[in-house]
């Protein structure tokens, strides 16, 4: 496993090579002028053309790459062009709240969704599953923020439950931290349950009718365990996959619910950063989501041993 | 068995009641984020650069405000104040003496120097327009002394006051010398003012958050404040700027107490607070802001001035400011140049546009000059609210009296590279875009920077316009202030008659502020001095 997992270690570093070299190439192709933007209304030609020289746009593609590429291989991600900061700093600040954020959904849709899949899994074809069913299409069908405002209305300035907006670190304390996170966490959650459940109610299903299960009840095993020991552990593979790549998703997808929420999240960083053409941010921000997608189908893979024995690396 | 299931349930049930009530209990104090104290402000948009000599950005403008100071400052009956300087002038007006006075720090202690004011009048005077002006002028600026610096002048500029108080949208800020040594096409990187707010670095997050901190050791003058000038007293010991994306989520905040100050709310959202008895809705700028489409002067169609003129005649401001605005109360119809309630207000060639247009006058104007149909481009940026409506309202009143019109939908910053294009229309250039200017940043024709006419040099669009300048001289030499208006109006009609730009009308959108402040000035850039704040 250790061989295997190394491997697919090597394996990230050319696809990470590739983004890179796209991504800077396709961010020049873009229109777009940062030194315009910083000179603002009145520049004249002229100090457009200076603004772009202090900022090192005037040199040649091949140059900027290689200058770029050569603070990457220090492990340097550059400097914002708009705010003069380093780029790592900017993403680490902005981190925290999506992933404490993505993690906190992740809890949430696990612990409502994979109840409900293997309840209705479980009566089939009854108004139970009718009903988890139902709640499903409405989860996948309302967008976020319609979900995200109607929360908003009722906890926040109907009965003043939570905040309306915000985030507070969970260094400063558990209580603070969920008060501002529970919202954005159930609205993002709304269509990973839908998703989660129904994954898990389709795997489930189908290994409801194996031998194995057979096995277990006629062994006498109360129905709990025949489900939630045998038949969802069996079904976990393609929930597992469900559940991690949700997780890359919402770390790199939650920008709508980050701006209705007002949490200062990689996906605000990175919609910023586009609308000012802000490449060095773009890039560190585009580098970072390719390493979590790598990452977290590496962790998605070598869970796999761990839900079915039969896999082995 | 089953004790020990009673008691894991138990124990589960026991930390579910703990994290309750844990949560309920923390939930109490959510609302308090705005403390006594602070004072949160949401701004009109993310602070994300801080050198406000490097940009023209409102927002890093109103930064420049909370931190550094000016020599001079304008009040509201557009008079020149003494600010942290007082000055005189010599009887030939060439002399311009200034003089510093007491007490004036950095924010790390230094007292502030004639020296570190050269420095800082140099290097704003490198990216300002009115600044390049002045220093045209400009034999010498020396120190006399720790206090004391003097301008000589080449010849009589009776605006140098006006210059240095400038309130936008380049101010002449001061920064220490080693600061504004700063080459002016640099950002620099160390913030350091000498104003009523110290910046506070280290919870500066670029887009998101800053932060300022009462400057203890900031003497204010004694007079009253009266827009930029005065005393500038301030009363809360902290101001916290968080910027909102989404306007919904800033007036949900503002009606739940978590924040205090929301500089620009959008129009259309104003109705969910105007009821509300627990805030002020009101109008802080007393000018407001100038909505415009500018031209294209070096390629066709607008380098014809028969067509610029079929142009102007064809729109009219009413029907801009209904879709852009839509409240009647929050716009005026207005077609001064200079805007209107300045001094050098004037209507003269305004009344297509301030009436209900001229599209049969635009048809026989487009007739006239032979308009063969070249598509008019027109940028459109569809992701800022303030700028998104005029150019749809503009393409179906150029199309109603007969131009080819190509809207080309884009992003704001697309707009902002595009513009400063001079290539040709099918290489990328452009025919016409709009924009939106604060009205102290058009009010004179020393500022106005759509009226000159400088060609490549001058503003996007470049119209070369030798009467343009020549009246723009006349202007500058204008010894009285009849002779300074009678040359304004001169510009106002010569400008119209040229469609050197198309003023589409003002708009004044209010502030809103829970009733736990008490203060907020009224200017024509928000400023956070003066405003006292109570407990809920």
């Amino acid at each position: 496993m250790l061989v295997y997992t190394f491997r697919r270690i090597l394996a990230a570093v050319p696809v990470l090579l590739t983004v890179a070299v796209f991504v800077f190439l396709l961010l020049r192709l873009t229109p777009g002028d940062p030194a315009a933007i910083i000179a603002g209304d009145m520049a004249t030609p002229e100090q457009l053309e200076r603004i772009r020289t202090s900022l090192g746009l005037d040199k040649p593609i091949v140059v900027q790459f290689f200058s770029w590429f050569w603070l990457l291989m220090q492990g340097d991600l550059g400097t914002s062009l708009i705010s003069n900061t380093p780029v790592s700093g900017m993403i680490a600040k902005h981190i925290e709240p999506t992933i404490s954020l993505a993690l906190l959904t992740i809890v949430l849709s696990v612990a409502i969704a994979v109840p409900l899949g293997v309840l209705a899994a479980w009566r089939h074809g009854t108004w139970i599953d009718y009903t988890v069913m139902t709640i499903s299409v409405v989860g996948f069908s309302v967008p976020v923020f319609v979900i995200g405002y109607i929360l908003i209305q009722f906890f926040a300035i109907d009965l003043k439950w939570f905040p309306v907006q915000g985030f507070r670190s969970i260094t400063r304390g558990i209580g603070p931290f969920l008060e501002r996170a529970v919202l954005p966490s159930l609205t993002l959650a709304s269509i990973y349950v839908a998703l989660i459940a129904r994954m898990t109610r389709a795997s489930v299903l189908e290994v409801l009718g194996e031998d194995y299960v057979r096995t277990a009840r006629a062994k006498g095993l109360k129905e709990k365990t025949v489900l939630f020991r045998h038949a969802l552990r069996n079904a976990a593979v393609p929930v597992l996959t469900i559940i991690g790549t949700g997780f890359a998703l919402l770390i790199t997808g939650v920008v709508v619910t980050e701006s209705i929420f007002n949490i200062p999240g990689i996906g605000r960083l990175t919609v910023d950063a586009i609308l000012a053409r802000d490449y060095p941010v773009i890039q560190g921000m585009i580098l970072l989501t390719s390493g979590i997608y790598v990452l977290v189908n590496l962790i998605i893979d070598l869970s796999y041993s761990f839900f079915d024995p039969r896999i082995r690396y | 068995m089953q004790i020990t299931n009673n008691s894991k349930s138990g124990s589960f049930r026991g930390m579910l009641a703990a994290a309750c009530i844990a949560l309920s209990a923390s939930v109490t104090g959510f609302a308090a984020d705005a403390s006594a104290n602070t004072l949160v402000a949401v701004p009109h948009s993310g602070l994300r650069i801080l050198d406000p000599i490097i940009t023209t950005a409102h927002i890093v403008r109103n930064h420049g405000y909370m931190i550094y100071d000016t020599l001079l400052a304008l009040d509201a009956d557009f008079k020149v104040q003494p600010q942290m300087a007082s000055y005189t002038v010599s009887d030939d007006g060439l002399t311009y003496t200034f003089i510093l006075r007491d007490g004036l720090k950095w924010h790390d202690g230094a007292p502030v120097t004639a020296e570190d004011c050269i420095a800082s009048i140099e290097r704003w005077g490198k990216r300002d327009t009115s600044g390049q002006v002045l220093f045209d002028k400009l034999e010498s600026l020396t120190a006399n002394g720790e206090k004391e610096f003097v301008f000589k002048l080449k010849e009589p500029f009776s605006y140098l006051p006006e210059t240095l108080a400038k309130p936008s949208s380049v101010v002449p800020f001061m920064m220490p010398k080693r600061i504004a040594a700063t080459p002016a096409d640099t950002a620099i990187t160390e913030f350091i003012g000498s104003g009523p707010f110290r910046f506070v670095t280290e919870e500066y997050q670029p887009g998101v958050k800053s932060v300022y901190e009462k400057f203890a050791d900031y003497v204010p003058r004694s007079e009253a404040p009266s827009w930029l000038a005065g005393g500038k007293v301030v009363k809360v010991d902290r101001v916290e700027w968080t910027a909102m994306p989404d306007a919904q989520t800033a007036m949900n905040a503002i009606q739940s107490g978590e924040i205090d100050y929301l500089e620009a709310p959008p129009i259309d959202l104003l109705p969910l607070v105007e009821g509300n008895d627990e805030l002020t809705v009101k109008r802080l700028s007393p000018l407001g802001s100038q909505t415009m489409g500018r031209m294209n002067f070096l390629y066709p169609p607008f380098d014809n001035k028969k067509i610029r003129q079929a142009a102007l005649k064809a729109m009219n401001q009413k029907d801009v400011l209904d879709a852009f605005i839509g409240n009647p109360e929050y716009y005026t119809i207005c077609g001064a140049f200079f805007g209107c309630g300045t001094p050098f207000e004037s209507s003269a060639g305004s009344e297509s546009l301030t009436g209900s247009g001229d599209v049969e006058g635009a048809k026989a104007l487009l007739k006239e000059a032979g308009y063969d149909g070249t598509p008019v481009v027109i940028l459109q940026p569809t992701d800022v609210t303030t700028t998104k409506a005029q150019p749809v309202v503009a393409a179906n009143a150029l199309r109603a009296a007969g131009f080819t019109v190509e809207l080309q939908p884009m992003d704001w910053q697309t707009v902002v590279t595009r513009r400063a294009s001079q290539k040709p229309i099918a290489e990328g250039g452009w025919n016409m875009f709009f924009t939106n200017w604060i009205v102290p940043e058009i009010m004179t024709p020393l500022n106005n920077p759509m009226l000159n006419g400088r060609g490549k040099n001058g503003f996007f669009g470049w119209a070369t316009d030798e009467k343009m300048e020549a009246l723009r001289a006349k202007y500058i030499a204008a010894k009285t202030a009849q002779e300074q208006k009678a040359a304004a109006d001169e510009l106002q009609a010569h400008a119209m008659d040229e469609v050197s730009y198309v003023p589409l009308g003002q708009y004044n959108v209010p502030s809103v502020w829970r009733n736990v402040l008490t203060g907020p000035l009224e200017s024509p850039v928000p400023v956070f001095w003066n405003i006292e704040k109570t407990e809920d």
